[in-house]
């Protein structure tokens, strides 16, 4: 699904380089719940960056899906994001002058569906986050729970073959991170790839990968699958 | 797209109301301003018979003084005397032709309720009509024997036929003017052609003539003369006769030419008339005939005032200006929706879509600017209507629908290219940043 090898990228200012990733290598298969953890400043974020095609990388090699997304153009990029891609972000980044329904359309604008369709995939996300009977709401009549449900709806409206999850929890309080941390874990079971960055080990602990990332490279790598119930208790 | 784009334009305005509000107010300023001149420009060079405005030629001869040009560097007179304008009515060398003056006129109802009034007056002779295609509400222009004769007849505009007969058919009837009794045989339907352009000598914005009489009335009644009269030497003799047989120019004088054969032979007969006008002790300068058709005539005549060309540039720089505010202003705005276009490159759009939703966003500030501008210019030219009154034709500083349609594309226009840079450096934003700071 997703696979990196040797990645590096340096940020470089007129008088400092900083390097964010070196010889970061990394396996994600297909139907992969992977926590990634790690210090501040330690290069989770360029890697989800690099991984969601938000940001280039100056050496190594990354293949989407198959596909090898090096040098590849603009556009061509944009389409990968929309169709293979669904992000979620810690501070959720919903349009504030959007209703649900126009927020969960925004990724859905940009791939030639018909109107039909379009709402069909809508209320089918918004339904799943259980958000169906407030779609005419915008989001500062919601919750920081509800809100970053509407995000989730938005991503998983793509139908993407995987989800990248920046910290989705860090702006929530526990009850409402447990609720989001579920519907992910919902959301994995039914095939979709889960690429999350968080701080919180407890939540790192019940993905089924958990790998560690300290000056830019992958320092441990676990593959144990957990039961959740056992951990809940 | 397009609903989208103007959907999320119409959010994106109402987000920042003041923001907003202050760009359409720069575009409103700037396009008032230069669809204010503009249109003063444009009426002011528009072609009044565009039909035939290339086959129209202004007859200009040089009798002027041998030791001094008309005009500098070597331009000869803007008018003609009466008796060339006569010779080369007499001639009848062109398809058409046709000489002219202006003139005044009391006119004297018979109805006693309506008191004795002043009537702008033209003489000409009987091609002026078809020549300049006047349109006619009842009958027509006279025949050339009443050229010839000096017949009392009289055409009339629209308007005075409404003032005297109530806009009833007043052909047959009889029109007093200055103790003679005219037969009225046409009503002219309405005819404004803007500029003035078969008598630009006199101002080619004033208001049309009310009646219209033949030509040869001059000596015959001794009409007095109307419009600018210039002469380079006294009159030889006293009195009405010896006026209208000297080297002042009073008188305009039309040929219609089809073609550049047909010129080159009018030009020809002319250069040969003054040959022989030459045998008799006139025209004493080298040959310096011209012939001008309608547009080349108006330019030469400086119909489009420099002052007004000025204003026009002066007023494209104050747009110029304040589409350089409005940059600023999409400047503030773009960037502040940097987390917004962050997140739509994040799930999918491409650059060139998101250049396209903030050019749609920028059409319409421009479209409401436009809006707001013409409003503007409809009142400025309401003012330079007031502060010119009777000196000018009202339609002269008139909105027409081409004006209104070229001054929302004006505005549309500008308004997207102003916003060029702000969106192209809105979308330049590198979107992971934008994300991980909202």
């Amino acid at each position: 699904m997703l696979s990196m090898q040797h990645i590096s990228k340096v940020f470089r200012t007129d008088t400092v380089e900083t390097h964010a990733l070196k010889d970061f290598s990394l396996q994600v298969n297909e139907g992969d719940f992977v926590a990634v953890t790690g210090p501040s400043g330690s290069g989770k974020t360029t890697f989800l960056n690099i991984a969601g095609l938000l940001e280039t990388f100056d050496g190594g090699e990354y293949t989407l899906d198959g596909e090898s997304v090096k040098g590849l153009k603009d556009n061509t990029l944009s389409r990968l994001r929309n169709e293979k891609i669904g992000f979620i972000f810690q501070s959720f980044n919903l349009i504030p002058d959007l209703n649900l329904y126009d927020n969960v359309d925004v990724p859905l604008r940009y791939r030639n569906l018909s109107k039909a369709e379009r709402k069909r995939r809508i209320e089918e996300s918004l339904d799943v986050v259980g958000l169906a009977n407030r779609m005419k709401h915008i989001p500062a009549q919601l919750s920081g729970g509800q809100q970053q449900r509407v995000a989730i709806a938005r991503a998983l409206a793509g139908q993407p073959r995987f989800l990248l999850a920046d910290e989705p929890t860090g702006n929530l309080d526990s009850q409402m991170a447990e609720s989001v941390m579920e519907l992910l874990e919902s959301i994995n079971a039914n095939g979709t790839t889960i690429v999350m960055v968080t701080h919180d080990p407890n939540l790192a602990a019940r993905a089924q990968r958990h790998i560690t990332v300290r000056d830019g490279q992958v320092t441990e790598n676990e593959r144990e699958p957990k039961v959740v119930s056992q951990l809940r208790a | 797209m397009l609903g989208y784009y103007l959907k999320l334009a119409w959010l994106s305005i109402k987000r920042n109301p003041i923001l907003s509000a202050l760009m359409v107010t720069a575009i409103a300023l700037g396009i008032g301003a230069s669809m204010t001149t503009l249109t003063v420009n444009y009426m002011m060079s528009n072609n009044p018979i565009p039909s035939k405005s290339d086959q129209l030629y202004y007859v200009q001869l040089d009798n002027w003084d041998p030791n001094d040009p008309f005009d500098e560097p070597n331009e000869p007179p803007d008018q003609v005397t009466f008796r060339d304008a006569l010779n080369l009515l007499h001639a009848n060398k062109a398809e058409r032709q046709v000489a002219m003056a202006k003139t005044n006129f009391i006119v004297e109802p018979d109805n006693q309720e309506v008191k004795p009034f002043h009537a702008r007056g033209r003489l000409t002779s009987k091609d002026f009509f078809p020549m300049f295609s006047v349109p006619f509400l009842y009958g027509q222009g006279w025949n050339q024997a009443a050229d010839d004769n000096g017949d009392l007849v009289v055409v009339i505009t629209k308007a005075l036929n409404e003032k005297l007969f109530n806009g009833e058919n007043s052909v047959g009837q009889s029109l007093r003017m200055q103790g003679e009794q005219y037969r009225i045989v046409g009503v002219m339907d309405t005819w404004e052609p803007t500029p003035h352009f078969y008598d630009v000598t006199n101002g080619a914005f004033g208001e049309q003539e009310d009646v219209y009489v033949p030509f040869i009335l001059k000596r015959d009644l001794e009409l007095p003369n109307s419009g600018n009269t210039n002469c380079w030497k006294t009159p030889e003799g006293d009195g009405f006769k010896a006026f209208l047989q000297s080297e002042c120019v009073n008188y305009q004088f039309w040929a219609e030419l089809p073609d550049n054969n047909a010129k080159d032979n009018y030009m020809s007969f002319l250069n040969s008339y003054v040959m022989e006008q030459k045998k008799l002790g006139r025209f004493p300068r080298p040959l310096n005939n011209r012939l001008s058709d309608v547009m080349e005539w108006m330019k030469k005549q400086g119909v489009v005032a420099d002052d007004a060309k000025m204003m026009m540039y002066m007023s494209f720089m104050f747009l110029l200006v304040c589409l350089l505010n409005t940059i600023g202003l999409l400047l503030t705005k773009f960037v502040g929706k940097a987390g917004e276009i962050a997140l739509r490159r994040a799930v999918g759009a491409s650059r060139t879509q998101l250049y396209w939703q903030h050019l749609v966003e920028t059409g319409l500030i421009g479209f409401a600017g436009g809006i707001f501008g013409l409003l503007l210019a409809w009142a400025g030219l309401a003012g330079v209507r007031h502060l010119y009154g009777d000196n000018l034709k009202p339609d002269l500083a008139t909105l027409d629908m081409k004006l209104v349609l070229i001054g929302i594309a004006l505005a549309v226009v500008s308004s997207m290219l102003a916003g060029l840079y702000p969106t192209w450096r809105a979308c330049r934003i590198p979107p992971a940043g934008q994300l991980k700071t909202q």
